[in-house]
């Protein structure tokens, strides 16, 4: 039987949702809509009787609030009406939790072929708007069309038709085989196969495929049937494993690279050259790194019980298309690489960032089949908001960064904190392995068609046809109840290994984890799916959400089983690792595909390629503009680089856990973003660490070198802004470059290129100078965009984050003024550095004085201000970056609610101008305010530094901001508060 | 080990079983965080503790209304358990979803007995979740026992149904006469109850954040009590600290100590 349950708010009740449908047609699209009433539809194709389907409903609606009926409401007055639900194979997480309440009503389990089904009605009044109208407003801000069915009728179509049924079942077409490719071709043919099937491979690349298939004389492979063939899955599994995204092609090519003065490199791989050797010579200094590189995410010390983990990913591809949803399996995703490093680390606290383009961009400026950066933005923050408040994990940083050339590429990076026993059951939480025998079982979600290529696709154009393999849709839940499996399994010793399903799915995941102990052999009939009709390369790539795999020990099976199924958990038992060396699938009795493991991960041609470095040359930036500093302040702070962006951070937890010590946003009224955040490690205690990260793309456009050199020194220097120390600190490195491989599409490549290996270059050199080891990183390497006829290139974009665990978090400072009266002293030199800077940008420059650092100066700087800091010699410290000293006065005081009064003859600098003193984005400087009686013992403190007291924390409501006895600007509080906060203000 | 014993239903989507058991455990009770549907296999198991606690979380990631599916996985397995546990003079704790959950089950504030539901939390009027710190001010007159001897509360809130809403006048007007209404968002200067965003972050009727039954054991609030046990989670603690009016631990740790107490003087 069918029974659609229509579920809305009782009369003389709010509708909620409606009124939000409201608000934002009118404030993003410019509509007015006289009135949305909304209803929520449960479909239910189920053997259940009416009374049961009545229970259903009278147990889902909330009495208080709404009111319901089986069958359609018809009593309803509108002039348009809109429905909404999931294309067929779609994950629908509303239907999968309502088949847990059926269960517990009816007192059973829903059978596979009963379905429930999710969707959501709208009644639009508003006589004046045609069809084109309700056809934008739903496409443009209620559906994506990519993942979402969608109908509109008028009220007389409505009354006549009545409410669609919605059954969008997926209908089996195919059965299960294996196909054999014909790859013994000639090479245009090689790349027609790889470019018809997503499969982003070389010329070169498909060569070895092609000769490991034809020459291949293993008697193994001539019993199964496969000699001089290749299946299907197996070359879609090696274009997994060979994909950029997986094997990253490009941090491990051969480089030529020219430098400026024309001198010739070599470069056997960026990622072993600078990265990889920076951390390993660190670690013949340092003893606490546990882990790096090599699992799921880094893992250094923290105390004598427990381990840190850190990751940080980006999902850049999938929230171009799909923000909300892309977004979501973003932080979803990078949650499984804790849980999923060492034996499960347990996430502590998630951190996000985003590059976008501006959301109040003019429509037309928007190449078509992009999504307008509003929307983007919109979506991508709902679903990592989502993503990260249903799983439980607060938020510890995060960011927006505005540039236009965003709009072709969003940047979406989410990463997790994580904590894992030292040691448990005996041995190290942080080492696994996998021994022969060992049961090969997939936890958590059901695989379907999502995600399918998610690992190739990103620099390819979406297939119109195939939108449901496009995509991923998260669920959070089912993950949250995985992860509460994981860690009773972990603790109860139930498992030898763990890892997570990302990117190319179980083939990733049992491929690199056959490595362990050098083959696996793997049954995919046994994976459990959202529906039938997927092939089996496709059970083996698909990139469907929340899975876990596991390496169980035989004699542990029983008991690990048992405890998923108590927990509402699926795990399903597809095969087992052995020694064989070989990758061995196959669907019941046909053979799908076996694999030298060998060539799987280490066939694949090394790319050979070519860098020229050319040192850009901009315009000058004149010494003086027309305005007036104080408007010039004003229109800084209410910048998008700079600006409040509270409106959006304040709907993701924040506190959840307990363990929040300083946070993301502080001072009086909470409302300025922090420099760095402190976290506790365990609830009521004072062990804790530090997050911070830094981002400058605008001084790529300058030099990488410089731009990698500056947010490394932003990432100590705000941790020290809150009370850390920079004696141990891990650093994430995370790399998002427009594609630098020279070709006809990119005829700028050896210059992108170029700007890669001089960011590398920085990077060692940096972390070498300040021992501060990587421990984790990831690249995206292909954000570029040829939609509606027009290129946009990322401006090439380092996220450099760190940890730094801080053994007293009572030792924490903020940034806000706290008492009138206090001195304000800067720490550090300004230079003539506004080359990049965020006031050349408001002036429609971009200059060539780039901000520099100086290593061991900054050094000396960051551990006498830690000894300050740890004295309890400061009222507040701050770390000026974007907008330089003039906007960190700024900040100061409207974080404090105090005026200032400052003296810019005083600010340690050498025959500067005006701007260039108050808007250089000068590194390594700090700015403090100590409280009288205490200066004497601060400024011993801080012998030998470039420092100097430069004014006052004032009771009145200005900043004055004076040259002697000139003021160059006095500026109101209030005013700056309203300037700082009304750009994004409900945005 | 201490004799008071409190429950902690963990799973399916809840997820502040952590902090919670450690603020009971600091507060002098026996934490244990047992899963629900373990409790559901052995619902007698519930007799054995003196506190149970509801707490905060997406259990069932909020489909179908928060609280709605977690409720009616309750009332289906543990009702007559929950039934006699409430009878018994126990005490009870519903903290954001935990309380909503209780909204949903009919178990607070029971005006007309049990299971039967009279009050619930609607999406926020700000349309978002929303994350901030609040001032509560305590109803000295109610009858609550966790709130006793409190009068103000500053703590955090995080949710995007939160708003209190009575099924009708008459309901709001017994809430305000029986003492049931405990807790409300107030003006952090005035103290004075409000209806100001953010000051109160969903436009509670009548500024409520929290309320019990007729005995005062049963209470659910939204705020987050347990998000405020150590000093250092205020958000003005450096400010505190310079200003020598740092708390010695959290000021949220007062709900649990109230309920520990009475839990050793009454139910032991």
């Amino acid at each position: 039987m069918i029974y659609r349950l229509e579920i809305s708010p009782r009369t003389g009740m709010d509708d909620p949702a409606g009124h939000a449908i409201q608000r934002k047609a009118k404030s993003i699209l410019s509509y007015d809509l006289a009135k949305v009433d909304t209803a929520e539809i449960l479909t239910i194709d189920a053997n259940v009787d009416r009374k049961a389907a009545e229970e259903v409903l009278k147990e889902i609606v909330n009495p208080v609030l709404q009111g319901g009926l089986i069958g359609a409401r018809e009593d309803r007055n509108f002039d348009w009406f809109i429905s909404i639900g999931f294309l067929a194979g779609v994950t629908d997480n509303v239907s999968r939790t309502a088949r847990e309440a059926i269960r517990d009503i009816i007192g059973r389990p829903l059978t596979d072929d009963e379905k429930v089904y999710s969707s959501r009605e709208y009644f639009v009044s508003s006589a004046k708007l045609k069809k084109s109208d309700l056809e934008h407003i739903a496409k443009d801000l209620l559906a994506n069309v990519l993942i979402q069915s969608l109908t509109i009728m008028s009220f007389e179509d409505w009354k006549h038709n009545g409410s669609p049924i919605n059954i969008p079942e997926f209908v089996v077409t195919d059965e299960p085989k294996v196909d054999f490719i014909n790859i013994d071709v000639s090479d245009d043919e090689l790349m027609e196969i790889s470019n018809s099937k997503t499969l982003a491979l070389q010329l070169d690349e498909m060569q070895a495929i092609r000769d490991y298939a034809i020459n291949n004389n293993d008697p193994r492979r001539e019993e199964l049937g496969l000699k001089g063939k290749l299946t299907d899955a197996e070359l879609e599994c090696l274009a997994q494993s060979w994909s950029e995204h997986c094997s990253h092609k490009i941090f491990a090519a051969d480089i030529e690279y020219t430098d400026g003065e024309g001198k010739v490199e070599k470069i056997n791989s960026l990622y072993k050259s600078y990265i990889k050797k920076a951390t390993f010579e660190i670690d013949e200094q340092v003893d606490w790194l546990v882990s790096v590189f090599h699992d799921n995410a880094g893992v250094i010390t923290f105390n004598e019980k427990y381990d840190l983990a850190f990751k940080l990913e980006t999902h850049n591809s999938p929230s171009a298309l799909d923000p909300y949803g892309g977004a979501m399996t973003g932080i979803v995703g990078v949650n499984r690489d804790i849980m999923g490093t060492g034996t499960g680390a347990e996430m502590l606290v998630n951190v996000w960032g985003y590059c976008l383009g501006s959301p109040f961009v003019d429509e037309q400026e928007v190449p078509e089949g992009l999504h307008h950066p509003r929307r983007i933005r919109d979506g991508v923050h709902q679903g990592v908001i989502e993503g990260g408040n249903q799983s439980g994990i607060p938020y510890g940083l995060g960011w927006e960064y505005f540039d236009a050339r965003y709009i072709g590429k969003p940047l979406v990076y989410c990463g997790t904190v994580g904590i894992l026993p030292h040691k448990q059951h005996g041995k190290s939480a942080s080492l696994k392995t996998i021994e022969t025998g060992d049961v090969i079982v997939m936890v958590g979600g059901r695989i379907g068609k999502d995600g399918i290529h998610g690992a190739t696709f990103s620099s390819e154009e979406l297939h119109k046809d195939s939108p449901v393999a496009a995509v991923q849709i998260g669920d959070p839940i089912t993950q949250k109840k995985a992860a509460d499996f994981l860690y009773e399994a972990r603790d109860a010793d139930l498992y030898r290994f763990v890892t997570d399903n990302g990117a190319g799915g179980l083939s990733s995941s049992i491929g690199e984890m056959a490595t362990e102990c050098n083959g696996c052999y793997v049954d995919l009939a046994k994976a459990p799916l959202k529906y039938a009709g997927l092939q089996p390369w496709e059970i083996f790539v698909s990139e469907a959400q929340e899975r876990m795999s596991f390496a169980v020990p035989t004699d542990k099976i029983e008991a690990f089983l048992a405890l998923a199924e108590q927990r509402d958990v699926e795990a399903a038992v597809l095969g087992e690792f052995n020694d064989s060396g070989k990758c061995h699938l196959i669907y019941n009795d046909l053979t799908v595909a076996f694999l030298d493991l060998d060539f799987m991960h280490g066939g694949n041609p090394k790319l050979q390629l070519k860098a020229k470095w050319d040192a850009p040359v901009f315009e000058e930036i004149p010494e003086e503009f027309d305005s007036e500093i104080s408007d010039d302040i004003h229109e800084l702070l209410a910048s998008l680089n700079l600006c409040s962006s509270e409106y959006k951070s304040r709907q993701y937890d924040h506190e959840v856990k307990a363990l929040s010590v300083i946070k993301p946003f502080i001072g009086v009224e909470a409302d300025v973003d922090s420099d760095a955040t402190v976290f506790m490690a365990e609830p009521m205690t004072q062990e804790g660490f530090v997050l911070s990260c830094g981002i400058a793309p605008s001084y790529s456009d300058i030099d990488t070198y410089h731009m990698t050199a500056s947010v490394i020194d932003m990432c100590l220097r705000r941790v020290v802004a809150v009370g850390g120390s920079i004696e141990k600190v891990a650093g994430l490195d995370n790399f998002c470059w427009p594609d630098p491989v020279e070709s006809a599409k990119t005829p700028d490549g050896q210059y992108k290129l170029a700007q890669l290996v001089r960011s590398n270059q920085a990077l060692y050199d940096y972390c070498k100078a300040f021992t501060l080891p990587c421990i984790s990183g990831k690249d995206s390497m292909k954000n570029d965009s040829t939609r509606g006829g027009k290129k946009i290139s990322i401006p090439p974009t380092l996220l450099f984050s760190v940890i730094a665990p801080m053994m007293d978090v009572s030792k924490s400072v903020t940034l806000s003024s706290k008492r009138a009266g206090d001195y304000v002293y800067i720490i550090g030199e300004t230079f003539a550095e506004l080359g990049g800077s965020q006031y050349a940008s408001l002036k429609g420059y971009v200059g060539n004085n780039v901000p520099k650092v100086n290593a061991e100066e900054a050094k000396k700087i960051y551990k006498q201000i830690h000894k300050a800091t740890d004295a309890e010699l400061v009222h507040s410290l701050h770390a000026p970056v974007f907008g330089g000293l003039a906007a960190a006065f700024a900040r100061k005081s409207i974080a404090g609610r105090l005026g200032m009064d400052i003296d810019i003859n005083l600010i340690p600098s050498d025959d500067l101008s005006e701007t260039e003193i108050l808007f250089s984005e000068s590194n390594s400087r700090l700015i403090a305010t100590v409280a009288p009686d205490k200066a004497e013992q601060f400024e011993e403190q801080m012998k030998g530094l470039s420092f100097a007291k430069v004014g006052l924390v004032t009771l009145d409501d200005e900043v004055v901001i004076r040259q002697g006895k000139h003021i160059v600007a006095a500026l109101n509080l209030e005013n700056l508060v309203k300037s700082y906060k009304k750009t994004l203000d409900g945005v | 080990m201490s004799r008071v014993k409190a429950l902690i239903i963990t799973g399916l989507g809840l997820n502040c079983e952590k902090e919670t058991a450690v603020a009971f455990e600091a507060a002098g009770a026996t934490a244990s965080k047992i899963h629900l549907n373990d409790l559901l296999n052995d619902p007698s198991k519930l007799n054995d503790y003196h506190i149970l606690a509801f707490i905060g979380g997406f259990s069932f990631g909020d489909h179908l209304g928060s609280g709605t599916v977690l409720a009616n996985r309750i009332k289906h397995g543990l009702r007559a358990e929950l039934e006699q546990f409430i009878e018994s003079g126990k005490l009870i704790i519903g903290i954001c979803n935990g309380f909503q959950a209780m909204t949903r089950l009919g178990i607070v504030p029971s005006l007309k007995g049990l299971f039967n539901q009279e009050v619930a939390l609607q999406h926020n009027d700000c349309g978002t979740f929303r994350d901030n710190w609040v001032t509560l001010k305590v109803e000295e007159e109610s009858q609550c026992i966790f709130t006793k001897g409190i009068h103000v509360l500053p703590v955090p809130i995080r949710h995007g149904e939160g708003k209190f809403v009575a099924m009708d006048e008459e309901t709001l007007n017994q809430l305000e006469e029986g003492g049931h209404v405990c807790l409300r968002y107030a003006d952090p200067v005035s103290l004075e109850p409000t209806q100001e965003f953010p000051l109160n972050p969903n436009g509670a009727q009548n500024s409520i954040a929290g309320i019990c039954d007729k005995s005062g054991r049963v209470f659910g609030l939204m705020p987050h009590p347990e998000a405020y046990i150590s000093p250092f989670n205020h958000p003005h603690w450096t400010q505190q600290k310079i200003n020598g009016t740092l708390p010695e631990e959290g000021l949220g740790m007062q709900i649990f100590r109230n309920a520990v107490h009475f839990a050793e003087t009454e139910l032991l």
